[in-house]
């Protein structure tokens, strides 16, 4: 093993996201030794991109507000399906999150009398998203990248891990490769939290960047932990749709929260059709009462534009399937219309939306504050997981921790706006803290040179295939063509089943790929190894999707349009057999505590 | 949908190479209407040059990453329509020139994150209410926001002809970490002083305030005016000014309001 470079680290933080980032802080305070990898440059995570805001009931803006509104509001969001333990942890601990990045230098835009404003969003009851403008993720990624840096940690930038390694039952470390010399590298650690993101790539619409292979979700499966909720993915309803090149690029809910309306091709607000009946109560009878809840009136309830996303989503695909779309197959969201409502509305769009405004103008030549932009749904976020125990964060594997977007539980079927980036910093902590603590009462792995060898071989293995036909790049396109028409927003059996089938061709496919040049810096080497964490959660989730047999949030079944009792009661968990193939299993939701029903039922 | 993309011909000259040399080569690819910059590149790499390195993440110029030089103009290649450029002659696109190469279009930009580690982190004063939480009027805080924004392309320091002709950057930390001091001087609850480093160590002097940085800024920060001018005032009023001298050593911190 002499021949690799290697490192030795107490915690190994595997992404420098918002999760990595503030696990990799707390753990450093702890007084570890912490090894943070990423395979971009540092601060350019996904959660760079993050628009809206952080859900944390600071009752800033409306003092009704509290942790039990905020955790019915999640449940609820989440179909009921949610680990509750993780949706009481967040509501309860995202202010004081909140308040800690305010300390480490980040600056929200304000209230009147100074304290930190909150905007309203989809599912959300009260105004709860703290937020600058709408880059809000470049806030909290910065702050918690200036203020990390100086804290004793290591950075591992531009390197990928491919493999974990275990000591018996244990994690022991990481395999990884640095991108642009492609030389190998090996991370000796105690524990090893994963902190990796979500899996957007295996889709041909998608929010999502290059990074979002799934390979957080690939790694924990291969080293044997459990993969849980896979089935529930959110298409964003807002994404760009023209020009075509820009599909996918998302346009923030927050201009929703601003004012902005949804429009067919016939100018109707097509929202206000149909209401979730777990949503009447709290959604405005007419536009103008929804207008009236976005200027701050209290009395009014939430416009039907910001019901959760799932429901928005299929609303617009039904505007568009029964001919009432947008001429490049979308619909229209328009916040020009509030120049009608308010003095300097130009002006008063570009300073609350600043980034979309931008967006549009410099993508698309649309000038938001003039025109209605065109937007349709994108795969946005996976609710799915690594499942962890809700205090830990550890999975079923010693020592390895997930959080962010790669764990599973506060979410349940679907995930409300605002909630992603408090649970990276609620759960993020509760990482770092704890492997931090397992680190100090363990002592140290040993490496096992065989799974070094074998992780080497495995990496390498593309160059080695001279007489492969093709390369990883069409194999890519296939794949997410076929997830995207497949396995998409409306699921029907049998198509799900062709979807497994065509998985099993792509695997072969992407077992002969070859690639070309040689290991500095070569995308095509990058592209075919992740091909296996991009079918191996696209696996996942047509496998649970199969057997989730009604429709929940993010998961819509054309074939059991409703929602079903006994799936209710049960999460899907997933995990790699003995054999080597995957296995899935229905595990029954444990029952919530008497309090926390009691909060729900008088939350209505 | 794809039916109303019409598509034309064009040619990227990118350069291809490492550390030690390379050159410009050619690629004839379709585009449609609406391509950034970006798409083009990816296109070539995945139909014509599979290794062909290149940064990028959001593909919406929201991270950074895709920074490099096209038809000799530094910017995002994300944010760079192609109908913007004469599209009847070849494009083009090479690394930023200020870094050493790696490979193909990305550079070494590890020197940035040495010099950000050096520089004081934020140091707030005491919370001002009793739950440990502050509070700053938006108007306090308009100016620091707009220093916020940068999403660190490093576009101004492949620019700063400091950095770029002179090489100075083990002299001068550049036009982003002037930005960088600036939103944590101007903070209004930071308490540190950096003013001793900025003459010395970051060397604000250098800086001649060409305005280059900020006309290539796509945060369109006003990195000279906003920036960098007013931390030079405050170098000035602290090391040349008698009375002000005078007044730090009576008061040897920074008064939180003179924000
Ligand atoms: C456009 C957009 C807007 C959004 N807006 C909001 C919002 O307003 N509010 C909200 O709450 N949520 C929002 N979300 C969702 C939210 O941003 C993400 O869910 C969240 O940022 C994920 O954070 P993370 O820390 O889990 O992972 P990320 O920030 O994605 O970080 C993943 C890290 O893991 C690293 N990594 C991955 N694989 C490997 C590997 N194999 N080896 C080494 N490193 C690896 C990556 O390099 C990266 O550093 C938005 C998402 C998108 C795409
Ligand atoms: S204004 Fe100063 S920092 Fe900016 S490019 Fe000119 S010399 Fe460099
Ligand atoms: S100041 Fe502007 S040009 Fe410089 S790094 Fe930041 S965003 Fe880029
Ligand atoms: S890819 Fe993020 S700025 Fe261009």
């Amino acid at each position: 093993m002499a021949e690799y470079e290697t490192h030795e680290h107490d915690v190994l933080v595997i992404g420098a996201g918002g999760a990595g980032l503030r696990a990799a802080i707390e753990a450093s305070a702890a007084g570890v030794s912490v090894g943070l990898v990423c395979k971009s440059l540092l601060g350019k995570a996904h959660t760079v991109m993050a628009e809206g805001g952080i859900a944390a009931a600071l009752a800033n803006v409306d003092e009704r507000d509290n942790w039990k509104v905020h955790f019915s509001d999640t449940m609820r969001g989440g179909q009921y399906v949610n680990n509750w333990r993780m949706a009481q942890l967040h509501a309860q601990e995202a202010p004081a999150r909140v308040h800690e990045l305010e300390a480490w230098g980040a600056v929200f835009d304000r209230t009147p009398d100074g304290r930190i404003l909150q905007r309203n969003f989809g599912g959300h009851k009260y105004p709860r998203l703290a937020h600058v403008g709408d880059r809000t993720g470049l806030e909290l990624i910065r702050t918690l990248q200036d203020h990390g840096i100086h804290l004793g940690m290591e950075v591992y930038m531009e390197c990928t891990v491919v493999k974990l390694l275990k000591d018996g039952d244990r994690i022991a470390g990481a395999f990884a490769y640095y991108r642009d010399r492609g030389r190998f590298v090996i991370f000796k650690a105690k524990a090893v939290v994963l902190a990796t993101g979500g899996i957007g790539k295996a889709y041909k619409i998608t929010s999502n960047s290059w990074e979002y292979t799934g390979d957080g979700h690939t790694l924990a499966y291969d080293a044997g932990a459990d993969l849980q909720d896979m089935e529930f993915l959110q298409f964003h309803p807002t994404g760009m749709i023209w020009p075509t090149s820009v599909q996918g690029i998302l346009v923030t809910e927050g201009v929703r929260g601003e004012g902005g309306i949804l429009v067919n091709n016939k100018g109707e607000q097509f929202m206000y059709k149909d209401i979730p009946d777990l949503y009447k109560n709290q959604t405005a009878k007419d536009p103008e009462e929804g207008w009236r809840y976005c200027q701050g009136d209290r009395n009014a309830q939430r416009p039907a534009e910001l019901l959760t996303r799932d429901h928005v989503a299929r609303c617009i695909r039904r505007e568009v399937n029964e001919g009432r779309g947008s001429p490049h197959g979308g619909v229209f969201l328009d916040i020009s219309w509030i120049k009608s409502k308010i003095p300097n509305a130009p002006e008063h769009i570009k300073r609350k939306l600043p980034s979309m405004y931008h967006q549009f103008k410099e993508l698309g030549d649309i000038d938001i504050t003039k025109e209605a932009m065109e937007v349709g749904p994108t795969t946005h976020y996976i609710m799915g997981g690594v499942k962890v125990d809700a205090e830990s964060q550890m999975s079923r594997v010693p020592g390895l921790f997930a959080c962010g977007e790669c764990a599973v539980g506060i979410n349940g079927a679907n995930r409300l706006g605002g909630n992603s980036l408090s649970d990276l910093i609620v759960f993020g902590k509760r990482a770092g803290e704890f492997a931090a603590k397992y680190a100090k009462d363990k002592g140290a792995p040993a490496l096992h040179n065989d799974q070094v060898e074998e992780a080497a071989r495995w990496t390498l293995a593309p160059f080695e295939r001279a007489g492969g036909t093709e390369g990883p790049y069409q194999i890519q396109y296939d794949l997410q063509n076929m997830m995207q028409d497949l396995v998409g927003i409306v699921r029907r059996e049998d198509e799900m089943l062709r979807a497994l089938e065509g998985l099993g061709k792509l695997r072969r496919r992407a077992q002969e790929a070859k690639v070309a040049g040689n290991r500095e810096y070569n995308p095509g080497w990058h592209t075919a190894l992740d091909l296996h964490n991009l079918l191996t959660v696209s696996e996942a989730i047509a496998r649970s999707a199969l057997v989730r047999k009604e429709s929940r949030g993010g998961h819509f079944r054309d074939d059991f349009p409703a929602k079903a009792d006994k799936f209710a009661k049960v999460n899907l968990v997933v995990r790699k057999g003995p054999d080597g193939q995957m296995q899935l299993e229905e595990v029954p939701i444990p029952e919530m505590p008497e309090e926390l029903k009691q909060i729900i039922k008088e939350m209505g | 949908m794809s039916s109303t993309d019409t598509q034309i011909m064009i040619t990227l000259r990118i350069w291809r190479g490492d550390a030690n040399g390379g050159k410009f080569e050619d690629y004839r690819t379709p585009v449609a209407e609406g391509m950034v910059v970006l798409d083009a590149v990816h296109r070539v790499q995945a139909e014509q040059a599979n290794d062909m390195a290149v940064r990028w993440n959001c593909k919406a110029g929201k991270c950074g990453s895709c920074s490099a030089e096209i038809n000799g103009k530094p910017g995002l290649m994300c944010m760079t329509q192609l109908t913007h450029l004469p599209l009847d002659e070849p494009i083009t696109i090479e690394p930023m020139r200020a870094f050493p190469r790696v490979k193909d279009l990305v550079t070494d930009v590890s020197w940035n994150y040495r010099v950000k580690k050096r520089i004081k982190p934020f140091k707030p004063r005491k919370p001002d209410a009793s739950d440990g939480t502050w509070r700053m009027g938006q108007a306090d805080v308009d100016r620091v926001q707009e220093f916020r924004k940068c999403i660190e392309c490093f576009l101004c320091q492949d620019v700063c002809h400091v950095l770029r002709d002179h090489h100075l950057h083990e002299e001068f930390i550049g036009p982003r970490f002037l930005v960088h001091i600036a939103a944590l001087e101007m903070h209004p609850l930071d308490t540190e002083d950096r003013l001793p480093e900025l003459k010395e160590a970051n060397g604000i002097g250098y800086c001649n305030i060409t305005k280059c940085c900020t006309k290539v800024c796509p945060e369109h920060i006003t990195i000279t005016d906003n920036a960098i001018i007013p931390l030079k005032e405050r170098v000035v009023d602290e090391y040349y000014d008698p009375l002000t001298r005078l007044w730090r050593l009576v008061w040897p911190k920074k008064n939180p309001n003179d924000v």
